[in-house]
């Protein structure tokens, strides 16, 4: 597409997130490696930050994804609801050397939506009688319920299949995930699009998150879109 | 002789109404989603955002965004959605998921379940499972009877921390189908061959 005077196009993951710094907090979209942020990890591995709290429901796996900056020692805390599949976050997580908050996974998206609604705090039943409900309020509603927080962020890294100049997104399948989510609960949303168009070229029916909620939009690149686990019909 | 996992997955299909929706946890559950009779008419909810998942994917209709909460590759069926994970939960926590099939470590004659960390040992992370248990209007957990040491997994009370409390309603194992019942596991069938003794239940059977 022909370059636009949008104040939200940036033209690589470095330009969009050039203001990051050590010690805020950074959600990053996807589920596994579906939807993962590709272009924004990668320049997180070449900027010079540390002492992050990262959001994100698996912090990678197998290697790849987020686990590029969580061996880079980059990370500090982390909120999660899966560790299965990611031995070096277990690892880290066992030997205390990060912090690691396991939240229910329906309450992990809950308290990102919530931030992002202007939502201070709910009750929920998920958790009641569990280590999770530890030091929680309870309160008695038709069952037992524990009170959680709003989960805000700094920044957010997300990635959709199709994005405007205004930063309306369209995402493909299932990889969108958290991605909306988080888009509505950071400060700044950075966005990176395997197709990047004009404003109108998504039909306004069509659009999953509008671009209100997005500040920062690029075209990324070299995308491989990675397989966890390859099932195919008959194996 | 104790069923197959197969035979597991057919006996727990048994209990679902047709037009129904179910959730299958990651591991053992997702056999459920190839083995299911298109005739049934059900919808597979995965929680990672989908509703109407068909099974596999031919090698070339594979895509790497179109994947269950197991991160397998799946395809999906005529009438599928996508949506995010804020609905997706809320199709649980709201109580719209007729069925939840999900694994477990241990199962206790009160109906709890443990299936989420070995302190000390290892954490997967609860997931979606502690939504899934609170929010589905049935809970089946489908696991292998004995744990590596030879015990039962079905207990008196859960030794392993909770993934949810008195939420479980019927268990699948390659020995039989029980109810927990708040003080006992009801057995609502054997698998051919079984008997009583060879369940090695210490909570009381009924």
């Amino acid at each position: 597409m022909t370059p636009t005077n949008s104040p939200k196009v940036f033209k690589d993951a470095h330009a969009a997130l050039h203001d990051i710094k050590s010690g805020m907090t950074l959600m990053s979209g996807g589920f596994g490696l579906c939807g993962i942020a590709e272009n924004c990890i990668d320049a997180l591995t070449t900027i010079d930050v540390k002492d992050l709290t990262v959001i994100s429901n698996n912090i990678g796996n197998s290697g790849r994804g987020l686990v590029k900056i969580l061996v880079q020692d980059k990370i500090k805390k982390a909120y999660c609801s899966y560790v299965g599949g990611n031995p070096d976050l277990e690892k880290r997580m066992l030997s205390k050397e990060v912090e690691v908050e396991l939240v229910p996974q329906g309450t992990f998206s809950e308290r990102i939506r919530a931030a992002g609604m202007g939502i201070r705090a709910f009750y929920t039943p998920t958790g009641y009688g569990t280590l999770i409900a530890e030091g929680k309020d309870v309160k008695m509603f038709d069952r037992p319920c524990i009170l959680e927080t709003a989960l805000h962020a700094d920044f957010a890294i997300i990635k959709a299949q199709k994005g405007d100049t205004y930063g309306n997104l369209w995402f493909k399948e299932t990889a969108r995930n958290f991605s909306p989510l988080m888009a509505m609960a950071a400060k700044i949303t950075v966005v990176e699009v395997e197709e990047l168009v004009e404003v109108g070229q998504i039909p306004a029916e069509d659009i999953h998150l509008p671009g209100l909620f997005v500040q920062r939009i690029f075209q990324g690149k070299n995308y491989k879109n990675e397989i966890e686990f390859l099932v195919t019909e008959g194996v | 002789m104790a069923w197959t996992n197969e035979q597991m997955a057919d006996e727990v299909i048994k209990v679902f109404a047709p037009h129904s929706s179910v959730n299958l946890g990651i591991g053992m559950p997702t056999i459920i989603a190839e083995r299911m009779p298109k005739d049934l008419h059900i919808m597979i909810h995965s929680e990672n955002g989908v509703l109407g998942v068909s099974g596999r994917p031919t090698k070339s209709s594979v895509s790497p965004t179109l994947i269950n909460a197991g991160k397998e590759t799946v395809s999906v069926a005529p009438g599928a959605s996508f949506f995010d994970s804020s609905l997706s939960f809320g199709m649980i926590r709201g109580g719209h998921i007729d069925y939840c099939v999900l694994g477990g470590m241990e199962v206790d004659s009160e109906r709890s379940l443990a299936n989420w960390m070995i302190p000390g040992k290892k954490v997967t992370g609860m997931g979606g499972a502690m939504d899934l248990v609170n929010g589905s209007k049935q809970v089946i957990i489908m696991m292998n009877h004995f744990s590596k040491d030879g015990t039962a997994k079905l207990l008196k009370k859960c030794v392993l921390p909770l993934t949810g409390k008195e939420v479980v309603d019927l268990v699948v194992t390659e020995m039989g189908v029980f109810k927990p019942t708040g003080n006992a596991f009801k057995i609502i069938k054997l698998a051919p061959g079984v008997e009583k003794a060879d369940l090695k239940i210490e909570a009381p059977l009924e």
